[in-house]
């Protein structure tokens, strides 16, 4: 293990989310249990007031997922010199087989944290809890996936050991020939601009028609996961060559850095919030028909989708804008 | 959108307010939160400059150096090492470096001495450091006991300084003939090799041939030698704010206790808001303020002190504990580097446990019934 | 306006110091009317007050409320009249924000702030502009003559001022219903006097109010309109004096 304010930046939080996460899970089983709207009783009351303190937490686990997500990609990058043949966070995530997927469930519990909260601000509008069994049983998913995490990140940094010299032997030891420059398997640029815009372009379509019509929810929501897979590798694939005006480096990393005026960040930025809203309308459309949401659900489906809608616009004319302008033609 | 930007504004309004007005408590939670702050920014500041400084040093490095060992320890590399050597397909250049440590008896100083072409016979230059302690101008003489016990002595040339005082300070260069002279060194014999390679890649490819063609040698690279000063650095780094976690821990429990010790004024107070219509979330939103304002002030300041302290006045507090070099750096300047990556991490480690702490207390606080008023 | 069906308070429900602060009340208070709750300390008025002015639910029974609907974000069945008993905290506080304004016997007023802050204090979580709230916060202490204190700390003022901010920070939202728990307790009668006189002037206003109490000048004042008296939790009468 590497000793690093960073690394251990990175452990804390992942240990004070998953504690914060099991903490409101005691409550929320407690909830789960004991929750009964028609009563006065104190117990029910002291509950009620439990709910401030889950949306407080689940609050903050959001805010601090997110950053530490980008902390965390900077710190695999900035670890990347200690190990021989890794040239940026790509590299350095590769050096155990823990690395990408701490990426991953870090980001798939950002999205489900975003989708959570849009849950319960929905369900805080109305006056009867609709919802509250819903939610509670969807953070009963989300916390297991929070100590997951937690696992994956310490046993992740638990194993990097840096390439340093050893008292015996110097260069023989470090394999410089098995080099892992951030040429990650990538599909073919082509077909994958091809899929990145339509797939775009089919989200835009359905989320105008549902925004208008307020019909085929499920739709535009399905769509907008998908593009946000799609545009994922999309990234890999087309969007960072353009960006780097490299046509061989398609490390999706490296556009979060300051030679590329940290242009990354606002990139995954509207993508990240786009998929949360687009995600969360899907997860809302059963509660349609419960009359005490019946006007709640729909106008707020339509702010979200305005918002995905958004998001995915500004992400796609970044995209063309540096398209056009990149000294790169591919 | 308005109505909700006017409810924080109003808020935190008179958040601020009620900072402003229980002056004593705050201020006692400011000064620990700002002390620890300041103590790990500095930490951060001093570790990162070093990297930095090492980074620098090393840029002008060759691309690498051969050793030899014998019976597992460095040892003197013959020169014909280094004719063999430059036939390498691929090798620019062969430089027998000659290099080694002074000690002197006089103030207990190391110094580098590092023999050079471009110095005169019976002359040297000395870095800054030196020139420093043993109080040295251009021409003064300066004397050097060698192996043998004959004095040398060197007339002083030039002084140097460098943008980066690790390098310059503690740096004697002298001719080859003096060095020889100074530690008795046989001829024909150097301290290692300085190799340098036409194109990078083929720099593990090189140093397999020099192995295979001198069993006895050790090639290390400059990437090896970058990657070694760096784990060493972060590791430095991370063992110190690891016995600096206690110190972050009692403030945490400090925070805490803080937070949830509300005082019966304040008590009255949240219930007297809460009575006149704040809700749970309003009182929250508050609390979410007081904690943000406390923190960001803590957090600029320390930052801010740390800042001074490490780039104006050389880290006072850590020189000893970090550092670990010879007694020659008494007054060792490092450049100033900050960046976002660094302040964030600083952010992580203070901020983020800070808020966990009183995440609890604060809805404790803000749950207080609304009819709590009407009972005094 | 305000109706109350067999409401019930109780504290420390199933454990041995079980304690039944309202029982069973069934009430109507009509709009427009000054109301007065006349009964020992004990008695349950307070508690009465706090459910009616939707600081705490009632353990059991049912509350309605006619007036408030325009305050929520849905509609429940039968238009305009609210069933209070179950909603949670934050729409309760939605509607005492907008509905009541309150006037506490230790005139609860936030010491260390400026007199013109105290009054604008209830308007900070409404959303509503800085602007708006304090020229209203500044004719309420101009209608209640303590403008020229307007900036002094609330320390600083007597008993009789701090009532009038008291009052004035709880007519800041408009409320349509005015609560005061005891308010002339601490007050001298004449005093005493200028609140039922202040009282009656909101009455002219259209405005309801209801006030705790068992000071005669209050409820022997000729301004009332109707009484309820209570003990041991319980209404033991109840009548319009109109």
């Amino acid at each position: 293990m590497i000793l690093q304010p960073a690394i251990l930046a990175l452990l804390m939080i992942a240990l004070l989310v998953s504690g914060m996460g099991l903490y409101a899970g005691y409550y929320g089983v407690r909830i789960l249990r004991r929750w009964d709207q028609s009563s006065g009783s104190e117990l029910q009351l002291e509950l009620e007031r439990r709910t401030y303190l889950i949306s407080t937490i689940m609050s903050y686990i959001l805010c601090f997922e997110l950053m530490s997500l980008f902390l965390f990609i900077y710190t695999a990058d900035d670890l990347h010199m200690l190990f021989t043949g890794a040239m940026c966070a790509a590299g350095s995530l590769a050096v155990n087989s823990f690395g990408y997927p701490a990426l991953i469930v870090k980001i798939v519990n950002f999205l489900f944290a975003g989708v959570w909260l849009v849950v319960n601000q929905v369900d805080n509008r109305s006056y009867d809890y609709p919802l509250i069994r819903f939610k509670y049983k969807l953070l009963l998913v989300i916390i297991p996936l929070l100590v997951v995490e937690t696992y994956l990140l310490s046993s992740y940094f638990g194993g990097v050991k840096a390439d340093i010299i050893t008292s015996c032997c110097g260069s023989l030891f470090s394999n410089e020939a098995s080099s892992f420059s951030g040429d990650l398997a990538a599909l073919p640029p082509v077909p994958m601009q091809i899929a990145f815009f339509s797939a775009m372009a089919l989200t835009l379509l359905s989320g105008i028609y549902f925004y208008l019509s307020g019909k085929a929810g499920y739709l535009f929501s399905l769509f907008s996961a998908a593009t946000f897979l799609v545009a994922l590798s999309s990234i890999l694939s087309f969007i960072c060559l353009y960006f780097y005006e490299l046509p061989t480096h398609h490390c999706p990393f490296c556009i979060l850095q300051k030679e590329y005026s940290y242009i990354g960040y606002v990139l995954y930025a509207t993508l990240f919030s786009g998929a949360v809203t687009g995600i969360a309308i899907s997860l809302l459309m059963p509660f349609r028909s419960v009359v005490t949401l019946a006007r709640i659900i729909p106008q707020i489906q339509r702010r979200l989708a305005m918002f995905t809608i958004l998001c995915y616009i500004s992400f796609t004319a970044l995209v063309v804008w540096k398209m056009i302008f990149s000294a790169l033609n591919l | 959108m308005k109505r909700s930007v006017e409810r924080h504004l109003n808020i935190l309004d008179f958040t601020l307010a009620s900072l402003s007005r229980r002056k004593a408590k705050n201020l006692s939670l400011l000064a620990m939160y700002l002390l620890v702050i300041f103590i790990l920014a500095s930490l951060q500041f001093f570790v990162t400059a070093l990297k930095r400084e090492a980074a620098t040093i090393l840029q002008d490095a060759p691309d690498m150096v051969v050793q030899r060992l014998v019976a597992g320890r460095q040892d003197v590399v013959p020169q014909d090492y280094a004719a063999e050597i430059g036939k390498i397909r691929g090798v620019t250049s062969v430089t027998p470096r000659l290099w080694g440590y002074y000690y002197d008896s006089l103030n207990g100083a190391n110094y580098t001495i590092m023999a050079s072409d471009d110095v005169q016979p019976e002359s040297a230059s000395v870095g800054s450091g030196v020139a420093g302690v043993r109080n040295l101008a251009v021409g003064d003489l300066l004397p050097l006991m060698s192996y043998d016990k004959i004095p040398v002595m060197l007339d002083i040339n030039s002084i140097f300084s460098s943008k980066s005082d690790l390098i310059a300070a503690d740096l004697i260069l002298v001719s080859r003939e003096d060095f020889r002279q100074l530690f008795n060194f046989p001829a024909n014999q150097a301290t290692d090799l300085a190799v340098n390679v036409r194109n990078q890649e083929e720099l593990a490819t090189v140093a397999s041939k020099i192995v295979a063609l001198y069993p006895d040698s050790r090639p290390i690279l400059k990437s090896e030698i970058r990657r070694t000063y760096q784990s060493i650095f972060d590791w430095r780094g991370g063992m110190t704010l690891i016995i600096l976690a206690s110190a972050l821990l009692s403030f945490i429990i400090f925070a805490w206790d803080k937070a949830t010790g509300l005082s019966a004024e304040e008590r009255k107070e949240i219930g007297i808001l809460k009575s006149i219509g704040w809700e749970t979330s309003d009182v929250l939103l508050l609390k979410f303020w007081e904690g943000s304002a406390i923190s960001l002030t803590a957090f600029l300041a320390g930052v801010v002190l740390a800042y001074g302290h490490v780039f104006f006045l050389s880290a006072p507090l850590f020189v000893q504990a970090l550092k670990g070099w010879s007694v020659i750096y008494p007054e060792f300047h490092l450049v100033p580097v900050v960046d976002p990556y660094q302040l964030s991490v600083l952010f992580f480690l203070t901020v983020v446990p800070y808020t966990v702490a009183t995440v609890i207390p604060c809805w404790r606080a803000a749950t207080i019934d609304p009819d709590a008023a009407m009972r005094y | 306006m305000i109706e109350l069906a067999n409401v019930t308070k109780c504290f420390n429900s199933g454990k041995p110091n079980q304690f039944t602060a309202v029982d069973n009340v069934t009430l109507n208070v009509q709009q427009g009317e000054i109301t007065v709750f006349k009964g020992p300390s004990g008695s349950g008025k307070t508690s009465l007050l706090t459910m009616i002015g939707c600081m705490a639910r009632p353990t059991s029974g049912r509350f309605f409320l006619r007036g408030v609907a325009a305050a929520l974000p849905f509609n429940q069945d039968g238009g305009d009249v609210v069933e209070i008993t179950s909603l949670p905290e934050r729409f309760l506080n939605e509607i005492r924000r907008s509905t009541f304004g309150f006037v506490f016997q230790q005139f609860n007023l936030v010491k260390g702030i400026s007199v013109l802050e105290n009054v604008m204090l209830p308007a900070y979580p409404t959303g509503e502009g800085r602007g708006e709230f304090r020229s209203r916060a500044e004719s309420l202490i101009e209608q209640f003559s303590v403008s020229r204190h307007a900036a002094k700390r609330v320390e600083q003022l007597s008993g009789g001022e701090l009532q009038r901010v008291a009052i004035a920070r709880a007519l800041i939202n408009n409320p349509s219903i005015i609560v005061a728990d005891e308010p002339t307790a601490h007050l001298d009668s004449k005093l005493s006097q200028e609140f039922m006189e202040i009282a009656g002037r909101l009455k002219g206003e259209g405005k309801s109010v209801l006030i705790a109490s068992h000071d005669p000048i209050v409820y022997d004042s000729p301004l009332i309109d109707a009484m309820v008296e209570m003990r041991d939790g319980m209404v033991i009468g109840s009548r319009s004096l109109r």
